[in-house]
């Protein structure tokens, strides 16, 4: 276990040292945010309607953006291996470095989603389910990518390789998310589709990790 | 039957069954869709709400059963590659993808040319053809992977855990757009509404999807022959094939 | 027969467009996917054998 926290604790300390990939990634979802607004046009209603699938689909993009850095430092300079080599379960380091990369590009995102929902005029009940929904939702972003990112290591056109990969896989969490708060603003409640992402979330956590090492493996003994 | 199994996973001995078998399987194929398209074409009666429009499902059908069916087989595949680490079995996989993508493109395809006429527009976001468009990006995520991945048994390996998880996410994505579907759209416009189907169609598209289904098989046997042939090349039976001596004397001054 | 003339089969009751758009297309890819492999085979014929016969003259050196 203190293995696990070492692997986290070191992942933020490195990000720290490079501040600006993850404000990077942040700012892009606040731009695109900004994006979406300016080719639909300024009409209010029909930017509560879309709010959520928008939010959502920046959350995903920018999450995606991190996901690049997630092994490739590690594996360009052999600490991946030294892992891989270690008496640990790589499972579970590779779970660390997961969230790791969570709490410094999904989190943020969780944070921000409700400040830029009021861009879009969204009440105080469809804000609170937009951040749980993305408190829920960013998780599985994270995990899900973590397999793609395996899988796409150090491979030449690796990140859009990877944005291909992964998106499909992306489409149930996109839709119960957003589809969470378009059912809390259409008075239907928002119960049923949390729990399903609450459920995917959890899914996700106890098969990623050993998906994503088992790709790390396949890269590493090429 | 273990012998067997074992006998035939060896690269060498499937070369030469591949080479035996997919003459027939095609010949077969061929037949069945020659019978299939008489019978849609000239036995196969009118439909009563879609005139001669309906006789797409003929071809509509039989391309997304298969681009359905070829994924699953991808993933068995992938499955026996990884668990057995099979050289053989990661080579079935990549054969079959090219051709699953091409029956995942023809369904939306034919879905569209179908839904002009029928509904007015080239493409509705109904739950399955939704579903059949991330489909044909998991084929293409896929072929791009493996592509991209220059050692031959990595590429194999990840391609093969990337087809595994997106066969088991498939159901995942299909009951999320079904439910994103029907949330979102009053009625739900269905692609085998209203008619009941005839015997006869019914009898005609069964036969397409057969028929398909064999071309499919046909063409992965064709191919993974080749595959056989580059992977192996090093080997002496391949030096020995009476091809290889045939081509060798044929470029040789 | 359920078709009065020739003209009847293809303009398919005035859907010859979407009929014959399907099954033309399937038929096309069908057909590039036929050469495509037979091109790959010829490919991977050639290759192979440049490469044995190099690897032959090779072991010739060796010998003599």
């Amino acid at each position: 276990m203190s293995a696990f926290w070492a692997v986290v604790q070191r992942d933020l300390v490195l990000a720290m040292r490079r501040k600006t990939e993850v404000i990077t990634a942040v700012f892009f979802f606040v731009v695109v945010a900004a994006l979406f607004p300016l080719g639909i046009g300024p009409e209010i209603n029909t930017l509560r309607l879309v709010a959520p699938g928008i939010l959502w689909v920046g959350a995903l993009l920018a999450s995606m953006l991190s996901l690049g850095r997630l092994f490739a430092a590690d594996f360009a300079d052999g600490t991946l291996e030294q892992m891989a080599l270690s008496p640990n379960s790589l499972s579970v380091l590779v779970a660390a470095k997961i969230l790791a990369h969570w709490l410094l590009s999904g989190l943020p995102l969780v944070l921000l989603a409700p400040v830029l929902g009021l861009q879009f005029d969204l009440t105080e009940e469809a804000l609170w389910t937009l951040t749980i929904g993305l408190l829920l939702g960013t998780p599985i972003l994270s995990l899900i990518g973590a397999v793609g990112a395996a899988l796409t290591l150090g491979v030449r056109g690796g990140d859009v390789l990877l944005s291909l990969l992964i998106l499909p896989l992306y489409v149930p969490a996109l839709i119960f998310g957003a589809g969470a708060v378009q059912a809390q603003m259409s008075g239907l409640g928002a119960a049923a589709h949390l729990s399903i992402l609450a459920a995917m979330a959890l899914v996700a956590a106890v098969f990623s990790p050993w998906v994503s090492a088992a790709s790390l493996r396949i890269a590493l003994e090429s | 039957m273990n012998k067997i199994f074992f006998h035939y996973a060896a690269p060498q001995n499937f070369y030469g069954l591949a080479g035996r078998l997919w003459p027939w399987v095609a010949a077969l194929a061929s037949a069945l869709a020659v019978w299939g398209l008489w019978l849609g074409f000239f036995v196969a009666p009118t439909d009563f709400q879609q005139g001669q429009g309906y006789r797409i499902i003929f071809v509509h059908v039989p391309v997304s059963w298969m681009s359905m069916i070829i994924y699953l087989a991808m993933a068995f595949w992938a499955f026996l590659g990884l668990t057995f680490n099979t050289r053989l079995s990661g080579m079935m996989c990549r054969a079959l993808a090219p051709t699953g993508a091409i029956c995942a493109f023809l369904s939306l395809w034919t879905g569209a040319l179908w839904g002009k006429p029928m509904w007015g527009t080239w493409w509705v976001w109904d739950a399955r053809l939704t579903s059949e468009l991330i489909l044909f990006f998991l084929y293409l995520g896929y072929i791009a992977l493996t592509n991209a991945i220059d050692d031959t048994r990595r590429a194999d390996k990840a391609g093969g855990i990337l087809a595994l998880v997106g066969a088991l996410n498939v159901p995942v994505i299909y009951f999320s757009v079904k439910w994103w579907n029907t949330l979102h759209q009053g009625a739900s416009v269905s692609l085998t509404q209203g008619s009941k189907m005839a015997e006869i169609m019914l009898q005609a598209m069964l036969i397409m999807a057969v028929a398909f289904w064999l071309y499919a098989i046909a063409i992965a046997l064709y191919r993974v022959r080749s595959m056989i042939l580059m992977r192996e090349r090093h080997a002496q039976w391949v030096a020995d094939l009476p091809e290889i001596k045939a081509q060798v004397k044929r470029t040789s001054p | 027969m359920i078709w009065n003339s020739a003209a009847d089969f293809w303009a398919m009751g005035g859907y010859g467009f979407y009929v014959w758009g399907s099954f033309g297309v399937t038929a096309l890819l069908m057909a590039l996917e036929v050469g495509w492999v037979r091109q790959q085979r010829q490919r991977a014929l050639v290759q192979v054998a440049a490469e044995s016969a190099s690897e032959q003259g090779l072991s010739k050196d060796w010998q003599s």
